[in-house]
């Protein structure tokens, strides 16, 4: 695999225009391990690759990224995974936020997400309400009424248990006073083909994940758990506009495994704010209704901080965690 | 009409002279790619990626990167079944149903109609699944669509049923063997709540047994593998796979076959292929069902071609008079899942393009790549971007065409590697395998596991268990697993769901057809060979009483 990879390499070189020969202590030495906490098609899994694709197309890393999806248990697996890897500085993750649920709900992963690197957040997703064109549905209010109505046989799909799309599901159950069922799935990917499938009722998918079924008018947007309304969505409302007090976001953050050295650390930072000013990547945040700048190092780590606080809040309150 | 002005312009667009060139020299490099153990079409497209965009740069034709990395991935699906039938170790995860009997075929001396089969077969398959492509598919990903969590389990059921057969005759050995698949499949992290199971000692108990054995400091040398445990990366499946198909069935020929010197007398010449070509007459049902069910599973987008080629192979040898034939070297059974697998890849690309959805983990490389070269896939992808999917559409058929051209004319060079010593293609082929291994998870534990496999599967077979069942659940276990649950959550626990058609899943009183359907066929399936089983051995004993 190596050599093949080294020929390859060859291959790349070609197209690295401005190779990055920037004087850095840290080089690596060999193709980065590039972890994906989720499962293949989801907003999570669609942005690593598309920064793998950026990275290679900007050449700016000596050494190629190869991600691998380690989709199990709501990242415990590649939680666990990064915990134990062998060679922390060529070893990277694409988080959501399940890096700060999962270590919460499994303590005996023994993990602490502060001992992870901070290398860069790439951009904060949205959450908006998806449901069915066929369920005649048009606005939250309609909404609330059928899902009411139907209890335990409306479904939620989302993407692993206790997280970002449970959490929202259990907001909308504890403070409409609904029974939604929710189920959980691998990937964002297959929540949305089955939504488009009417297997489900309803999504509380990112943009990045609905939007092609969106396009075909298959699907329709409610209502939005921003702060302000999505430029890609002007019609839809916020959840604050209707009178909840509730928004949510989804980190969309790079991490180095638990014992990366500094120099590392610092080197892939570089890395990923270089992916981030590209215009592939610019593009890519406004069609797809990211919000959020780049952050890293301490910055990032004290976001983590908090927002790990906030969801120990939240899953107490759900009764997930005691 | 329009589609045929449309398919015309595109294979025009296809056979420039760019485009040609990239596609001879993709399926020469998925060929290989194919061929090498550990190795496989994504192994082949994720690395060759940042090529892409070397081609983007240099043509203003959309279609051009993707052509060639379609190319590969076509390349992969025939070279896959080189390594099965020359040396018995699956060349990658898609081709482990075509050692099952193309490895009999070469041990009898028929390697090269086994090679001429399986080229054949893949084009016939590609070429089939390519017709559907083209005339349906909006219409196909619309059935995609319909199937959901119970539909797909139901799938999985039958997968599994058709498997009861695939053992021989001997039913509850078959019934332990997929059992034991099952069992390897629940190891790791539970993919529902993100337990940890079966993991095998996680710290406390390793700190036990340190301080068991009376090391000193035991708190300190502990994780001494892993914390959570030994197991927890879950067991992969071509680490079963190279375990049983190389080193299980290695040892297994050096025990049958101690004082042979070359494992075969290939003879090879324009005739033989010829007679190979001639030969697929024997093969054509094999075929027909590789290519018709590897397509229909290719495009749900829980499968892929895995599955797909495993499932063609259990049904043609069902469906078969004379099912002992199989696993013995029949045509058909080479056949079936190299038709399937190449039906399979070219329908996993159907929900991946109009769906957004990955069916198989090269089309999620390919997805990424379409990303970057400002493509969107999903359901207005043939409507809103024409001049790139009719050239690939295009590509497919011509991809094909190359390839087993190509495939036919590497033939000579692949029986060479049958005509070393067995004792020098021995070592070899344990080297590949551990190699292979290594380099598919980039981890030695696996690597052992992989040797232990073996020895397992060495002694299974001794034992007279049958081996693919098990394999095929190590496959199919944890996606089976996955949508049994999530079929469950839905119906609160109630199994009417896979087989009571008036089952409300929503709330709305719909009728739900497809799950009851599959369920039952499955059902039936299962019961008849073991009735018909219990049936023999009671008269059995009956007539020796």
């Amino acid at each position: 695999m190596t050599i093949l990879k080294t020929m390859a390499m060859g291959a790349a070189a070609l197209s690295m225009a401005f190779a990055a020969t920037t004087a850095s202590a840290f080089e690596p030495s060999k193709p980065i391990d590039f972890v994906i906490m989720a499962g293949k098609g989801g907003g999570a899994d669609k942005m690593a690759r598309l920064m793998q694709a950026i990275v290679e197309k900007e050449g700016l890393a000596s050494k190629p990224l190869v991600p691998t999806n380690k989709s199990g248990g709501s990242g415990a697996e590649a939680l666990s995974y990064m915990n134990g890897v062998s060679d922390p500085d060529h070893t990277i993750m694409v988080t959501l936020n399940s890096f700060f649920t999962t270590p919460l709900r499994q303590p005996g992963l023994k993990v602490d997400i502060m001992e992870f690197a901070p290398v860069g957040r790439m951009a904060e997703d949205t959450f908006l309400l998806w449901v069915h064109k066929d369920e005649g549905i048009k606005d939250f209010d309609a909404f609330l009424a059928e899902a009411k109505k139907r209890g335990g046989k409306w479904v939620m799909g989302g993407t692993g248990k206790n997280s970002e799309d449970n959490i929202i599901t259990d907001f909308l159950n504890n403070n409409f006073d609904l029974e939604i069922k929710y189920i959980p799935y691998k990937g964002g990917g297959a929540v949305a083909k089955d939504l488009a499938g009417k297997q489900i009722q309803s999504s509380v998918n990112n943009p990045s994940e609905a939007l092609g079924f969106y396009e075909s008018g298959d699907v329709i947007p409610l209502v939005a758990f921003t702060d302000e309304r999505l430029p890609l969505f002007p019609d839809v409302p916020t959840l604050k506009e209707l009178g909840g007090d509730f928004s949510y976001f989804m980190q969309r953050s790079v991490v180095g495994a638990p014992g990366m050295s500094a120099e590392a650390a610092a080197y892939y930072t570089q890395l990923f704010r270089g992916v981030y000013k590209s215009a592939d990547w610019q593009e890519y945040k406004s069609s797809k209704s990211l919000m959020g700048d780049f952050m890293s190092q301490l910055d990032l780590a004290d976001y983590w901080g908090t927002q790990r606080d906030r969801h120990t809040t939240i899953l107490k309150a759900s009764g997930a965690i005691k | 009409m329009e589609i045929w002005d449309a398919l015309y312009q595109g294979i025009w667009i296809a056979l420039q002279p760019h485009n040609l060139g990239l596609a001879v020299i993709g399926v020469v490099v998925g060929l290989f790619v194919g061929a090498l153990p550990g190795l496989g079409s994504v192994n082949g497209v994720a690395i060759l990626l940042p090529f892409t965009f070397v081609i983007n740069s240099m043509t203003a034709d959309p279609a051009s990167p993707m052509i060639f990395l379609a190319a590969i991935y076509y390349g992969a699906m025939y070279g896959g079944a080189i390594s099965s039938i020359t040396l018995g170790i699956p060349g990658a995860s898609t081709a482990v149903a075509t050692t099952f009997d193309g490895r009999p075929m070469a041990l009898k001396g028929d390697a090269d109609r086994a090679l001429v089969t399986a080229a054949i077969a893949s084009f016939i398959g590609g070429t089939v699944a390519t017709v559907f492509f083209t005339g349906f598919a909006p219409f196909l990903s619309s059935v995609a669509l319909d199937f959901g969590n119970p539909e797909i389990f139901a799938l999985m059921l039958l997968a599994f049923a058709t498997f009861i057969g695939l053992g021989g005759d001997d039913i509850p050995k078959t019934l332990f063997s997929i059992c034991f698949g099952l069992l390897l499949a629940t190891v790791g992290f539970d993919q529902i709540s993100g337990e940890p199971r079966l993991v095998f000692m996680n710290e406390r108990e390793q700190t036990a047994l340190l301080t068991t054995f009376g090391v000193a400091d035991a708190e300190a040398s502990v994780p001494f593998f892993d914390s959570v445990g030994w197991f927890s990366r879950g067991i992969q499946f071509l680490v079963l796979a190279i375990g049983v198909y190389g080193i299980g069935e290695m040892i297994w020929t050096i025990n049958a076959s101690r004082y042979k010197i070359t494992m075969t007398e290939t003879q090879i010449s324009f005739k033989r292929i010829m007679r190979g070509i001639i030969g697929m007459k024997d093969a054509w049902k094999g075929t027909t069902i590789g290519s018709l069910l590897g397509f229909f599973v290719g495009i749900l987008p829980a499968a892929g071609a895995t599955p797909g080629s495993l499932m063609s192979y259990g049904v043609t040898k069902m469906t078969s008079r004379n099912p002992k034939s199989y696993g013995q070297g029949n045509p058909d059974g080479v056949a079936a899942p190299e038709a399937a697998n190449n039906s399979a890849s070219t329908g996993a690309m159907l929900p991946m393009m109009t769906l957004g959805i990955p069916g198989s983990p090269t089309t999620a490389v390919l997805l990424a790549g379409m990303v970057i070269w400002g493509l969107e896939p999903g359901p207005r992808l043939f409507e809103d971007r024409p001049e790139f999917v009719w050239p690939l559409i295009g590509s497919f058929y011509i991809s094909n065409i190359i390839a087993v051209l190509v495939n036919l004319a590497f033939i000579p060079l692949f029986l060479w590697v049958l005509r070393m010593p067995f004792t020098i293609l021995a070592p070899v082929i344990f080297v590949l395998s551990i190699v292979g291994t290594y380099a598919a998870y980039d981890n030695m534990f696996d690597v052992w596991l992989m040797v232990l496999f073996g020895i397992g599967a060495y002694l299974l077979r001794i034992l007279d268990y049958p081996l693919a069942p098990a394999v095929l659940a190590v496959v199919l276990g944890a996606t089976a697993e996955e949508k049994l649950r999530q079929a469950l959550l839905l119906s609160d626990g109630n199994f009417e769901v896979f087989y009571n058609p008036f089952f409300d899943r929503d709330g709305k009183g719909q009728e739900w057809w497809i799950a009851p359907i599959t369920t039952w066929i499955a059902v039936i399936l299962i019961t008849m060979p073991i009735i018909l089983w219990l049936f023999r051995k009671v008269r059995g004993q009956h007539n020796e009483a």
